[in-house]
Order: structure tokens, then C-alpha cells, then sequence
């Protein structure tokens, strides 16, 4: 047994029954993380000294017999788009390569106040716009399941972690896919939650209307328990919603008999890998022999979805991320005046990708544009979101893959960012809808995992973690492990690049 | 006899709120603390942060708009307006844009010819940016500039008329009486040299009689109502000379030179930003229930025109007398509470217009720091009645109220400045004067009226000013 692949329900069992301390299953990961991190490279701070210090303090409450929630003592990862006080908060940017928030992100808090312990907070690509977490301005993470490959990304250093056995779980955000699509590339579980379950407070925006943050977990109880934390109504963030939320375990139930689950012939059409179409046809049986039912359904505004977000993301990132001037924090190039100090920091500070989408959306907002561009778009969201609304008159969820193929190599799709904007074709209509969706493992293609993506209705995250769930337990396809469980020179040789 | 042209003015006024806290964190909003006191992430715009509205800023706006007459909105929502600035933390202002909280309004003002309506086309609520101290003029010559955020998210209303005046002093009065109305709402400090109370004037001219605008110029910088309507004079008097030479009015904004006494060009219209608005994602529309617009209607507070109206009716005063006492909340209550102690409100009224306001003017001192109290002016205005005092000392006791704060009765007994209405006494003092001045008193007695006041002074010095005139007129008319 290694504890660095076990899930966080059942290292909690073990400390419950004080077969190891928080300060040894801490040590154990960050261990891990000393061993694995200089290949993956998934991690841009590790707060060792933080971390086992939380451990600590949790042991000592285990020891005064202190009845402490499910995460206490858990050691866990943060994307680094997430305010952690005190502790440095980069975006992955090289614009905010200095910045150490004075405050906490709303999701650190309630992390916090569980008792989990942060070993530290992970790569991404730069303001979380990029699907390989290769447009980090740092250094890019690989894929824990062969080095070859990207971890998709966003949030590829959280969804790397968990694969590789560095974190438990992690956080990551999502706005066109972010957690959704490295989760499938590295063989965990992802969640987004609707829009406005998880207060934002606190995450640095990149789209503020499409951003939310959800876990990376190993497993779908994993999966619950931290969406019992983190999710809620935050005063502080006027967007997130003012509803109670339900205990997410109480939907692990294996029982998905009437369950309506519709499959989207939009998204199985061309450009799907045949293994993957092969992977969904299969989860789709696993469910019907487990009682659920599927049907096909359209969403006939699907091909809009993609560039409609290419125009509304970057114009809310336009705005967003204007505040990086070198005026307060972060960068600074000196000039002479203002005006170039301004050209000369965001030209040093930001990267390709970063321009790119910024001068797209500054476009788009222009006098004479916003009409023809941004209104446009709203209202193509607003098709999108409506086709989703009429699958659900008829449906509980939607099955779809979650990304078209496989996780691809390094380097592949840098030289054309129209081919890597196309990775997050399946994702991202469930961003512009607001509605939650999960990416769950389900087989491997060619030895890189195939997630496939459950696709719930506004605040039911309840019912695709049930149907999750189901999928969990009638298969053993969700956890794919082989990477993890080789030594690590083993692993590294194998897959080496 | 050349072309005649017509000044065509519109105003943009930028109120500050009087909230409590800010408009989208729960910093102070209070002027003069120390710089970077009253901030916090939100109004620093860090990385992260949120802005939450502050429905207080919501009340005072439709309160605003409402005693401006104007619709509010059901639905409304904030917007972006993206531009770089240092004072900008986050580089964009939340404003808003094509969904104002209130529009289609009006106000009215009165000019040399009557009354006038003045039409209000919106207000929008925003927030405010913060200050730059400059190491030298301006930020573009300056080795280095400062940035005080203490301001950035402190509420602000920005009230934009319709381009309805036609000269300086139809603007000034607009917004003379723009300010008396908000600080009857008691919604702003509405102070223009501490920046609660701002003005941008959009300013063109057209031939007389025609309809369509001519090119306006936008006129920034004016920071007390003089300069309001000296900048406009002065750009009125510029765009004719550059008209009546045959030439052409270039769109741009200016800004008031106060010393120079002149508008001087800031940036021309292809220099102009391009604001890319578009609504903020962060924060939730408005939906306004128009129960509590009702409820908010029926709670503003009596408004200078009403007030002035019933000092007219209930206490006799002339329109003048009342438009100035009306014209600011703090004047008119003072009145209210002088006149509740002394019921003769037009010599209230005289001793306002005349030695308060004279004073309040000399020494620069606001009507809120008044050291005279209600009662004690009351109190003045009794003893002058009742001829213990004479009128003239009745104006230098009032000037040592002004100064001191104290009490009438105090400062005479101080002065021994009581007035001598004794007969007994003030006879043995005539006779004297009357013995001591026989050439004089001959005159009088032979018709020559002028003589009389010589003795009247001569009394009035042996008494140093304290004989009450009216019994010393007489008491030397019985003896000559």
C-alpha cells in the first residue's frame, strides 16, 4: 500500500483509526513530490514547512480527540490562480511573478478551516488561457501518464498532481474547460460546478462570467466530499448564489435505474477519435445495463459555441487583465513615462497566448465592433444555453466525450492555436450554458486515459456525481492507475520523451 | 451688424455620495485621511477581488432622480468603462452605460425672464477613481507621481443635462440650485473645493434661431461656481472670435486655466478614448421594486421650491428674500429656528440676508460652522426691539457673536455696552451738552434742523454710544 495513491475517504479512514499521522501522510507527499515533481513539473511553490505545520495542528486536534471534518489532515494542491495569504499567487504569469496576496480566495478559507493541508499551489497556463498548461510562463507540466504528452490544461499541474500521487486532490477553475479536459488527459475525476456554486472570490479572473473552480479528485467520493466544502453562497462574490447545498455524498448511491441519460449526436460527430466514440459508446452501455436510459438528443447550436467563446472570454479578459500595469504590484519595467513603463511591463510580463486573446477581445469590444462581435456572441450564448434547456425537458444528464482524442504530445498543437482551441469543442457549451458537467475516466487509448464528460442541469451537480458514481462502481475503467503504481524509474523510462 | 449666435450649454455634474462605506467595499468613505488609509483589497483591485454593491448608494441615487424628476428604471445594471489611468487600480471604472438608474428629468431654474425648465437626460451611479500627486505640474512632466486611493470607490452620482442652457449664468444658477436640491436630500457634502460637488461643461454655439448643434467643446477643471461660469463666458466669447473670423470650432476637450482665466486645449476628439463598454460580469442587474420607489418618493424631504413657496405663504416673505434663504437647507433651517424665537421674519430675514451672510462671506467660514446660535440671534433681534440696545451697537455686538460665539447678554455685559434709557439720567447729560454748545443749540432753535443731530452725536459721546437716540431726540427737543 502507498499512500500517495490511495483516495482522500480512505487515508481519512486511516487516520480516524490513527494508523498514520497527518504529519506522515503530509511527509509521505511531499516525499512524492521530491521524487516525481522534476518530471511532471506540476507544481510552482511547494509550502512544505506550511504544510506540515497544518499537518501538525490537525494531529493535535486528532489527539485531543477533536472530532475533525473528512479533509482534515489531507494534504492537497491549489491551482495558482487562487489568493492564498501570504503565500505567492503568479497566475503562472510572469506579470504577477512577485505577487503574495494579503488575503485569502474564499475556496482557501473554507480548505483551510477543514482542516486540509496545502502542499503547495500549481502550474497552469498563464491566467488560465490554454488547454496543454504548456503557456505557463514558467515551464510547462507533463502528462504523469506518459511524459510525452500534455496534461491538458488549464489546470494541468492540479489534475498532474492527483495522477502522479503529489496531492490528494486539488482545485482547479474552469472556463472553457480548464478542469475538465486535464482531468481526462490525466486520468482523474474533474468537476465544474454550475456557475455560482463556488464563490470566485478570491480566484483571479481570466472570464468572469464563465470562471468557476471545482475539484480534481482521485475518486467520486473524493469528488463530493470536497464540493461539500468548498461549495455555497459567498457574500462576497454578488454571483454566486444564495442556495442551500445539498450533502454531495448522499448522491453516491449505486442506482441509476430511470436515470434519462441523453447522448448529443453533435458531439460524436466528425473529428471524434474513434477509440474515444468507442469509450462513450461504451460508458453509455454501462449505464443502460446498470437501468439507465439513453437516448440521443441535439443541440443544434453546438458548432456556435466555440467561437462565441472566443469572442466573450477574451473580451471579459481584455478587462480583467488591463490591472497588470506595473503601477501597484506585480512587474514593473521602468520607462521613462508612464505610458511606455505600461507597453514595456505587459509586453515583458505577459506571454503569446495572453497578447493574443487580449488584443482579441480589445477588438471585439471596439466602437463599431461590440455589435457585430460581442452582442452577437451574447446571443448565440444565449442559444446555446437554450438548447440545453430543451434536452433537459427530457433528460437528467448528457453523455458526451469530454475531449475529441486522447491527450496529445508536447509540442503538437503550440504552432496553431485554432487546432489546440479545438481540444475544448466538447467543454465548452457547458461553460457559456453555466450548467455543472464531470470529467470521469473511462478507459485509456493507446495508454493516455479518455475521459468522458456527464453534464448535469443548473445546481444538479447531484445527479452526474450519482451517475459518476454508477459508473465508478459498475466498471474498473475509472481509475486508470498503471502510471502510478510503476516505480518511478520504471515510469520515467518508459515513457520517456 | 454681423451674424448673432446663441451659447448652447450642457452640464455633466459628478456628485459625491455621502454613504457611509464605499460603493463596492466596506471602506470609509470619509475625506482627509491619511493617503492608502481607507483601502482594502476590493478598492486596491487586487488579483481576486470582487466588487459587492452597496445599496445605500441605490437609495440615494433614485432619491436623487426622483427629486429630479425623473423615471427610474426597473431594470438597470453596471457596465465597464475601460481606459488606463494610475488613479484606476483596476484600469476600468464600473459605471454605467446604456441602462442608467434614472433618466428623462428635469430641474428648474429661474433666469432674468422667468422660470425656466432645465431637462435632466440621466444619472448613472459609479465609482470614483483615486488622486495623483504630481512631483511636478502634471503627470507628463513629473520625474515621479504619488497615488492616494482613498477615493477610488467612493460613490458618485453623475447627473448629465440636456444641452438647454444658454448662458453662463443660466449654468451657474443650474447648478447653484443642482446643489441646493442634493444637499436638501441630504445625499452629498456637495462641496466643489473638496471635490463632492464636480462639473464638466459641453459647450458650442449655433446662429441664432437655428436648431441643429454647432461643434461643442467639452470644458473641464472648474472648481467653484465662479469658474463654472467664467470658463464659460471665456469659451463662449473664444468659439464667436473663432466664428466671426471665418473660422471652424475643433471638438475637443479644454480645461479652465483659473489664473490665466482661459480655456486651453487637453485633447482633441481623434485623441479621445474609445471606452469599450460593456457590462461588468461581476456584479448581479438591478431590478427595482416600484413598492420601494413609491415608499422612497413619499419620504424625500420638503425641497427648496416647495420650502420657498411656503415662506412666501405662511410667513410673509418677499420671493426674493425667500429664494435666498431657501437656497441652502442649512440657511433656511437656521431661519426656521431664529424665526421660532423672534416672530418677525422679515427683519429675520434682513439680518440674515445683510450681516450673516456678509460675515459668512468675509471670513470664508461655512454656514454649518456658525457659531451663532438660533437662540441667541433671536435674542439680539429682542433686545434691539425692545430698545435696549441701538441698531448700530445691535451690529457690532452681532459681529463679536459671529466671532466668539457668545451670547448677547454676555458681550454687553461685557462691553457695558447696555443702552441708557433712563431719562433721569440721560436728562442731566443733555442739559450739560445743550450748556456746553449754546451756538448750536441757537441754531436749532432758529429753524435749523442739522443742529440737532450735532447734539445727538455730542450726547451719544459723552455716553460712548450707549444713550438709546430715540429718547435723547427727544429729551433735547423738549429742552430747546
Amino acid at each position: 500500500m502507498s499512500l500517495t495513491n490511495l483516495t482522500a475517504h480512505e487515508l481519512g479512514d486511516l487516520l480516524n483509526r490513527r494508523e498514520i499521522s497527518s504529519v506522515e501522510l503530509t511527509e509521505a507527499y511531499l516525499r512524492r513530490i521530491e521524487e516525481v515533481d522534476g518530471q511532471v513539473r506540476a507544481f510552482l511553490t511547494v509550502t512544505a514547512d506550511l504544510a506540515l505545520k497544518q499537518a501538525a495542528e490537525a494531529d493535535g486536534k486528532r489527539a485531543r480527540g477533536e472530532k475533525l471534518p473528512p479533509l482534515a489532515g489531507i494534504p492537497m494542491a491549489m491551482k495558482d490562480n487562487m489568493c492564498t495569504r501570504g503565500i505567492k499567487t503568479t497566475c503562472a504569469s510572469r506579470i504577477l511573478h512577485n505577487f503574495i496576496p494579503p488575503y485569502d480566495a474564499t475556496v482557501t478559507e473554507r480548505l483551510l478551516e477543514a482542516g486540509a493541508v496545502l502542499l503547495g499551489k500549481c502550474n497552469m497556463d498563464e491566467f488560465a488561457m490554454g488547454s496543454s498548461t504548456e503557456n505557463s510562463g514558467y515551464f510547462a507540466t507533463r502528462n504523469p501518464h506518459d511524459l510525452r504528452a500534455v496534461p491538458g490544461g488549464s489546470s494541468g499541474g492540479s489534475a498532474a498532481a492527483v495522477a502522479a500521487g503529489e496531492a490528494v486532490f486539488a482545485l482547479g477553475s474552469d472556463t472553457g474547460g480548464s478542469i475538465r479536459l486535464p482531468a481526462a488527459f490525466c486520468g482523474v475525476i474533474g468537476l465544474k460546478p454550475t456557475y455560482g456554486r463556488v464563490s470566485r472570490y478570491g480566484l483571479v479572473a481570466y472570464a468572469s462570467s464563465l470562471d468557476q473552480i471545482g475539484p480534481l479528485a482521485r475518486d467520486m467520493r473524493d469528488c463530493a466530499l470536497v464540493m461539500n466544502v468548498i461549495a455555497g453562497h459567498d457574500r462576497r462574490d454578488s454571483t454566486s448564489a444564495p442556495l442551500e447545498v445539498p450533502d454531495y455524498t448522499k448522491f453516491l448511491v449505486d442506482d441509476v435505474r430511470g436515470l434519462k441519460v441523453g447522448l448529443p449526436r453533435e458531439y460524436l460527430g466528425d473529428g471524434l477519435d474513434e477509440e474515444v466514440r468507442g469509450w462513450v459508446k461504451r460508458a453509455a452501455e454501462t449505464l443502460e445495463k446498470l437501468g439507465a436510459v439513453c437516448e440521443e438528443v441535439s443541440l443544434p447550436h453546438t458548432r456556435y459555441a466555440l467561437p462565441a467563446y472566443y469572442i466573450i472570454a477574451p473580451a471579459e479578459a481584455s478587462s480583467n487583465l488591463a490591472r497588470y500595469d506595473g503601477v501597484q504590484y506585480g512587474l514593473r519595467v521602468e520607462a521613462d513615462d508612464i505610458v511606455s513603463m505600461y507597453s514595456k511591463t505587459r509586453s515583458q510580463g505577459f506571454g503569446e497566448e495572453v497578447k493574443r486573446r487580449i488584443m482579441l477581445g480589445t477588438y471585439a469590444l471596439s466602437s463599431g465592433y461590440y455589435d457585430a462581435y460581442y452582442l452577437k456572441a451574447m446571443k448565440v450564448r444565449t442559444l446555446v444555453k437554450r438548447d440545453f434547456d430543451l434536452a433537459f425537458e427530457k433528460c437528467d444528464c448528457l453523455l458526451t466525450p469530454t475531449s475529441p482524442t486522447p491527450a496529445f504530445d508536447t509540442g503538437e498543437k503550440t504552432a496553431d492555436p485554432l487546432t489546440m482551441y479545438l481540444s475544448d469543442v466538447c467543454t465548452i457549451p457547458v461553460n457559456l450554458a453555466g450548467i455543472p458537467a464531470l470529467s470521469i475516466p473511462f478507459g485509456t487509448v493507446r495508454g493516455r486515459p479518455v475521459g468522458v464528460q456527464l453534464i448535469g442541469k443548473a445546481f444538479d451537480e447531484g445527479t452526474i456525481i450519482r451517475a459518476g458514481y454508477a459508473l465508478e462502481q459498475g466498471t474498473d475503467l475509472t481509475r486508470p492507475r498503471p502510471a502510478l503504481e510503476r516505480t518511478v524509474e520504471e515510469w520515467a523510462s518508459s515513457t520517456k520523451p | 451688424m454681423g451674424q448673432q449666435y446663441e451659447t448652447v450649454i450642457g452640464l455633466e455634474i459628478h456628485v459625491e455620495l455621502k454613504t457611509t462605506t464605499k460603493i463596492f467595499c466596506s471602506c470609509p468613505t470619509a475625506f482627509g485621511a491619511e493617503s492608502n488609509t481607507h483601502v482594502c483589497p476590493v478598492c486596491l483591485g487586487l488579483p481576486g477581488v470582487l466588487p459587492v454593491f452597496n445599496e445605500k448608494v441605490l437609495e440615494f441615487a433614485v432619491k436623487a432622480g426622483l427629486a429630479l424628476n425623473c423615471e427610474i428604471a426597473p431594470f438597470s445594471k453596471f457596465d465597464r468603462k475601460n481606459y488606463y489611468y494610475p488613479d484606476l487600480p483596476k484600469n476600468y471604472q464600473i459605471s454605467q452605460y446604456d441602462l442608467p438608474i434614472c433618466r428623462n428629468g428635469f430641474l428648474e431654474i429661474n433666469t432674468g425672464s422667468g422660470p425656466k425648465r432645465i431637462g435632466i437626460t440621466r444619472i448613472h451611479m459609479e465609482e470614483d477613481a483615486g488622486k495623483l500627486l504630481h512631483g511636478s505640474s502634471s503627470i507628463v512632466n513629473s520625474g515621479y507621481s504619488l497615488v492616494d486611493l482613498n477615493r477610488t470607490g467612493v460613490p458618485l452620482i453623475e447627473i448629465v443635462s440636456e444641452p438647454d442652457l444658454r448662458s453662463a449664468e443660466e449654468a451657474r444658477a443650474y447648478m447653484e440650485k443642482l446643489r441646493s436640491i442634493l444637499e436638501y436630500l441630504d445625499v452629498s457634502d456637495v462641496k466643489m473645493e473638496q471635490g463632492s460637488l464636480r462639473c464638466d461643461a459641453n459647450v458650442s454655439l449655433r446662429p441664432l434661431g437655428a436648431r441643429g448643434l454647432g461643434t461643442k467643446t467639452e470644458i473641464k477643471n472648474m472648481n467653484s461656481f465662479r469658474s463654472l461660469q467664467r470658463a464659460v463666458e471665456y469659451e463662449a466669447k473664444r468659439q464667436r472670435e473663432i466664428l466671426e473670423e471665418g473660422g471652424r470650432v475643433v471638438q475637443e476637450t479644454r480645461s479652465w486655466d483659473e489664473e490665466r482665466g482661459v480655456t486651453v486645449s487637453l485633447r482633441s476628439k481623434e485623441e479621445a478614448h474609445d471606452y469599450r463598454y460593456f457590462p461588468d460580469p461581476d456584479l448581479v442587474p438591478i431590478v427595482i421594486d416600484p413598492g420601494w420607489v413609491a415608499k422612497l418618493k413619499a419620504s424625500l424631504p420638503e425641497l427648496p421650491d416647495a420650502r420657498k413657496e411656503r415662506l412666501v405663504a405662511e410667513m410673509g416673505l418677499p420671493e426674493y428674500d425667500a429664494s435666498i434663504i431657501t437656497g441652502s437647507k442649512g440657511l433656511a433651517d437656521y431661519f426656521d429656528a431664529v424665526t421660532a424665537e423672534f416672530n418677525e421674519p422679515k427683519t429675520v430675514s434682513n439680518w440674515i440676508m445683510g450681516e450673516l451672510l456678509r460675515l459668512l462671506n468675509a471670513s470664508g467660514v461655512e454656514m454649518r460652522e456658525n457659531k451663532i446660535k438660533p437662540a441667541d440671534f433671536a435674542a439680539l433681534l429682542k433686545l434691539q426691539a425692545d430698545g435696549a440696545i441701538s441698531g448700530k451697537m445691535a451690529k457690532s455686538v452681532f459681529e463679536e457673536m459671529f466671532a466668539t460665539g457668545k451670547s448677547p447678554h454676555t458681550i454687553i455685559k461685557e462691553q457695558g455696552l447696555a443702552q441708557i434709557s433712563d431719562e433721569g439720567a440721560l436728562a442731566a447729560i443733555v442739559e450739560k451738552v445743550i450748556a456746553g454748545n449754546p451756538g448750536p443749540a441757537e441754531d436749532y432753535r432758529r429753524g435749523k434742523e442739522k443742529a440737532l443731530g450735532f447734539l445727538v452725536g455730542q450726547v451719544m459721546k459723552e455716553t460712548k454710544g450707549q444713550a438709546n437716540p430715540g429718547l435723547v431726540n427727544k429729551l433735547l427737543k423738549e429742552r430747546l
